[in-house]
C-alpha cells in the first residue's frame, strides 16, 4: 500500500531533477484539451491520459497539458489545441488516444503538424 | 455519459469554473446496493433562480452554448436507476451535488474509472484547487487529499511533476481497487 512517507523520496528525486533542468518554460509547448460535457462524452479523458503518458514516456519536460471549456463545436470533440512557444496554434479535431500519440511524435517532437487531423483539413472536406 | 466517473469529471468541471479552492468527492456503496455520491465545492455558488433551472436541460450561464446538459444528464441517469440528483447551493457558499442510484437496477450506469477521473482533474489543475475524496463500501474506506500531498512535498514541487503524478495515479488506483475492486467496475 502506498503511503505518504514515500513522498520524501519522491521529493528528493524531483528536486534533483528540477535543479538540472533548464528553467526555460518560456519555450515550452502547451496542449489544451476541451473538457466540457461534449468533450468528455466524446472521449477527452482517455485522450488526456494518452498525451500525459506519451509526454512522460519521452521525458518531454517542456510540454504542459491544460484544459479549456466548451468552445461550441461539440460534433468535432474531442478537440485539442497545440500552442507553440511563439503563440502559433494548431487545432486538432475528433482526437482519440492513437491520434494523440501521433500528434506528440510528429508535431511536438519532430515539428510537423499532422495536417490530416487539423480543423482546417476537416473544414475543407466538409 | 457511459459511466458515473465521466459524469463526475464533467460535474467537477463546474466546480473549477466556479473558482473552487477545494473540491470534495464522496462515493459510498451501501450494504443494500445503493450508490450515494456527493460532490461539493467552495466555489461561487448559484442564486435561487439558476439553482431552480439548473437540473432542467435548458439552463446555462455560458455564452458559447445555450444549453448546459451536465447536471440534467446526470439527473436523468440517476432517476433511471431508481434514484435522483439534488443540488444545494447559495451565492458565495459553494455547491453540493448529491446523486443517488440503485446499483441493483439494471439501468444503473457502471461506476467507471474514478481514479482516472481524479487523476485527470489533478494533472490538468496541478496548482489549484485541492481535491479530496472519501470512498466507502462494505469492503472498507479510503481517503485521499491533495493538501496532505502538497504538505509532504513542501514548497517548490508541483503536483504536475512526473514523479508526483505517477505516485498520485497509483495511490488513486490502489484506493479504488481496495474499496470497489471486484464489487463494482
Ligand atoms: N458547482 C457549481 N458552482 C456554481 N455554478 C454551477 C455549478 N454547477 C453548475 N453550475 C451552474 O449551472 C450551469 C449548468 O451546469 P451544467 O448542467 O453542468 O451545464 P454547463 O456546465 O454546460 O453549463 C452552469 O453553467 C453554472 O452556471
Ligand atoms: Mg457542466
Amino acid at each position: 500500500m502506498k503511503s505518504l512517507s514515500e513522498l520524501e523520496a519522491i521529493r528528493q528525486k524531483t528536486l534533483e531533477r528540477i535543479a538540472l533542468r533548464k528553467e526555460d518554460r518560456d519555450d515550452g509547448v502547451r496542449i489544451v484539451i476541451g473538457m466540457a460535457t461534449c468533450g468528455i462524452a466524446a472521449g477527452a479523458r482517455p485522450v488526456m491520459a494518452a498525451f500525459m503518458d506519451e509526454i512522460d514516456r519521452r521525458h518531454l519536460r517542456n510540454v504542459t497539458v491544460t484544459q479549456t471549456g466548451c468552445i461550441g463545436m461539440c460534433r468535432l470533440e474531442p478537440m485539442v489545441d497545440v500552442i507553440a512557444a511563439d503563440g502559433s496554434k494548431v487545432t486538432y479535431v475528433k482526437v482519440n488516444p492513437e491520434k494523440a500519440r501521433m500528434i506528440v511524435a510528429d508535431h511536438i517532437v519532430n515539428g510537423h503538424p499532422v495536417t490530416e487531423y487539423t480543423i482546417g483539413n476537416y473544414a475543407d472536406q466538409a | 455519459m457511459r459511466d458515473w466517473s465521466l459524469h463526475l469529471l464533467d460535474l467537477a468541471e463546474n466546480s473549477l469554473r466556479a473558482g473552487a479552492g477545494l473540491v470534495s468527492l464522496g462515493v459510498s456503496l451501501e450494504e443494500d446496493g445503493r450508490l450515494i455520491i456527493t460532490l461539493s465545492d467552495d466555489g461561487c455558488g448559484m442564486g435561487p433562480e439558476l439553482l431552480r433551472a439548473v437540473t432542467s436541460p435548458f439552463a446555462t450561464t455560458r455564452s458559447t452554448r445555450k444549453v448546459g446538459m451536465g447536471l440534467a444528464l446526470a439527473g436523468q441517469n440517476a432517476e433511471r436507476a431508481g434514484g435522483g440528483l439534488h443540488v444545494s447551493s447559495a451565492p458565495g457558499r459553494g455547491t453540493t451535488v448529491e446523486i443517488e442510484a440503485d446499483t441493483r437496477n439494471i439501468d444503473c450506469l457502471p461506476l467507471g474509472d474514478l481514479a482516472q477521473t481524479f487523476f485527470s482533474l489533478i494533472c490538468l489543475n496541478p496548482l489549484r484547487p485541492d481535491f479530496e475524496w472519501r470512498l466507502r463500501s462494505p469492503r472498507g474506506e479510503e481517503h485521499f487529499d491533495t493538501r496532505e500531498i502538497r504538505q509532504a512535498l513542501g514548497e517548490g514541487i508541483s503536483l504536475g511533476e512526473p514523479e508526483v503524478r505517477e505516485y498520485i495515479c497509483s495511490l488513486l488506483t490502489e484506493q479504488c481497487e481496495t474499496v470497489f475492486g471486484g464489487i463494482m467496475q
